[in-house]
């Protein structure tokens, strides 16, 4: 069996959840190859040599690859796919957009972000926004997988595998990228983030999402937030945890003034620790914290903020 | 230019589900069923475009049991000016659905298809994408803005850590993520009006498409629950578990 794991980066380096990916790899078990695509992205693909597991690196570098588009990606892992048994990256806005071509392309039904390999051809997945747990066997000869990072732990480094050049396919020309709005900052990703604040719609403004900052930057924590909070204007979208938004578990979240919606709890609920600040006793976020404090957040946030 | 639209009868968002005690599935009976968020905002986008006098007749497809008639009604209700239903049974998994939208595709001819990004029952995310990959054309998905101009589409898409801006040509799919529009309630009147729009069903094997699942579900399960928590009384407390118990700080 071979593994193709298709790595999403920025050029330089790999994005979080590649190398959990790769471990997702090693447990289907197999030779895995890295492909890296992009413009201009050696440093990306001796990153990918460098991960424990990874056997051997396809590097293919084109203008055309530069913004990942889902038509000329899918096009160049259509052309190697009949030499793998496995097709895998990770269930990011990166794999998402263009493993459903891939897939179909093939005549696979491609199985969505798995959160554990049980077998080869079997996966558990998460349905109904993480409240259900399916376990899936494909029939199909190739599998098309893509995988929640969050069920994995990620591959750390290993002995340097080698990196062989990949031509480019022909640009497909069906679609041109204009550019990137990323939000800046200088917190950590979300997604790769030890710790997280997040706040709800009982933060009550933007301006009062300065006290989690403050927070946050003591913890060295990334900043979050409910679809509630998104939806009220206090925050852009892509700071939302949930369902709709990112699904995340790091090592401590710290939820303020969240009442715990569904949706919430999917993108957060696997987190090591969980910890639960709101006023209202009832809120349905305690069930799943594992420390909970009923209080004023604009009282209790300062003063966690002034303790650390 | 005519669109089509997708639209998924799903178990309502607002609602627990309960995995059947065999573990074949979760319970359907006597749920409350309703349009896919997704598929909604996909509906509201192609009526906002003819309102803007972009788009000329919007069809609107579903697949499924015979009470998804139902959920093409709303979407007339809506505004889609006509329902397609492909009737069928048993699950549809997205290549399925793919096949068979490629088929409907192929006879309507729409210069753009809009579907919503995800179903919010098996969070899937695919059809878009493999309906788009089957008719060679470009894709935008997760999109959280489009302008049509003249044989291509400025779009918009959500992307993590921010949003992307690409121009694709025409014909494409487009999927809909949360922020394209907030979705209008339908009124009594369009109810009754929607009752009289034009309504087709038909079946698979009509299509010439195989829908036999590829995937088999071997179990559901409720996920393993986290143990119960403790309340602190104060921060300095907290502090304390933090620190001695939990050592995450």
């Amino acid at each position: 069996m071979a593994i193709l794991v298709i790595a999403e980066h920025d050029n330089k380096q790999l994005k979080p959840g590649v190398t959990n990916t790769i471990t997702a790899a090693v447990a289907m078990g197999g030779d895995i190859t890295v492909l890296i695509a992009g413009h201009q992205c050696a440093d990306a693909a001796k990153a990918a040599a460098a991960v424990a597991g990874v056997a051997k690196v396809l590097l293919c570098d084109a203008d055309h690859y530069a913004g990942a588009g889902a038509e000329n990606l899918a096009a160049l892992v259509l052309g190697i796919a009949d030499k793998y048994s496995h097709i895998v990256a990770p269930a990011t806005s990166f794999g998402k957009n263009f493993m459903p071509r891939v897939a179909a392309a093939l005549d696979v039904q491609q199985i969505s972000e798995i959160s554990a390999v049980e077998a080869p051809d079997t996966f558990v997945r998460p349905i109904y926004a993480g409240n259900v747990l399916a376990t899936v066997q494909s029939k199909d000869k190739i599998k098309v997988v893509t995988v929640r990072a969050t069920g994995f732990d990620p591959a750390g480094e290993g002995a340097a595998a080698p990196v062989e050049n990949l031509a480019p396919v022909a640009d497909a020309g069906l679609s041109t990228f204009k550019g990137r709005e990323l939000s800046k900052s200088d917190r950590p990703e979300l997604t790769a983030a030890r710790i997280i604040v997040s706040g709800g719609r009982g933060m009550g403004s933007a301006e009062n999402f300065k006290i989690l900052e403050a927070l946050a930057d003591k913890l060295g924590a990334a900043v979050g937030a409910s679809r509630a909070a998104v939806d009220s204007g206090f925050v852009p979208n892509d700071y939302q945890v949930g369902q709709t938004g990112k699904i995340v578990a790091p090592d401590l979240y710290i939820a303020v003034g969240i009442s715990g919606a569904i949706q919430h709890l999917a993108g957060m609920k696997d987190s090591k620790v969980i910890v639960a600040i709101n006023k209202d006793p009832e809120a349905p976020i305690f069930s799943v914290a594992d420390y909970w404090l009923v209080e004023d957040l604009f009282k209790a946030v300062p003063e966690l903020t002034a303790a650390l | 230019m005519k669109v089509l639209v997708t639209v998924k009868r799903v178990i309502d968002p607002y609602v627990k589900v309960r995995v059947k005690s065999d573990g074949s599935g979760v319970e359907t009976a006597n749920i409350k069923m309703t349009m896919n968020p997704f598929c909604e905002i996909a509906v509201e986008q192609a009526i906002r475009m003819k309102e803007a006098g972009v788009v000329s007749e919007i069809v609107v497809v579903s697949i499924g049991v015979q009470q998804c008639q139902e959920t093409l009604r709303t979407a007339m209700a809506m505004g889609a000016d006509r329902g397609i239903l492909v009737e069928t049974a048993g699950e549809v998994q997205p290549l399925a659905v793919a096949k068979v939208l490629k088929a409907i595709v192929d006879k309507e001819s729409p210069k753009l298809v809009i579907m919503g990004k995800q179903a919010i029952d098996d969070d899937c995310n695919q059809s878009g994408q493999m309906l788009a990959a089957l008719l060679g054309w470009p894709q935008s998905a997760f999109t959280s803005a489009i302008a049509v101009n003249g044989d291509a589409a400025d779009v918009t898409r959500e992307i993590d850590g921010g949003l992307e801006k690409l121009s694709i040509k025409l014909p494409a799919v487009v999927t809909a993520d949360l922020r394209l529009n907030e979705p209008r309630y339908v009124t009594l009147p369009n109810i009754m009006k929607a009752k009289k729009k034009p309504l087709e069903v038909i079946k698979p094997e009509a299509l010439g498409v195989d829908i036999a699942p590829r995937l088999v579900t071997l179990k559901v399960q409720e996920p393993p629950k986290r143990g119960s928590g403790v309340k602190v009384a104060d921060v300095k407390e907290l502090m304390a578990k933090l620190k001695t118990e939990a050592k995450v700080i």
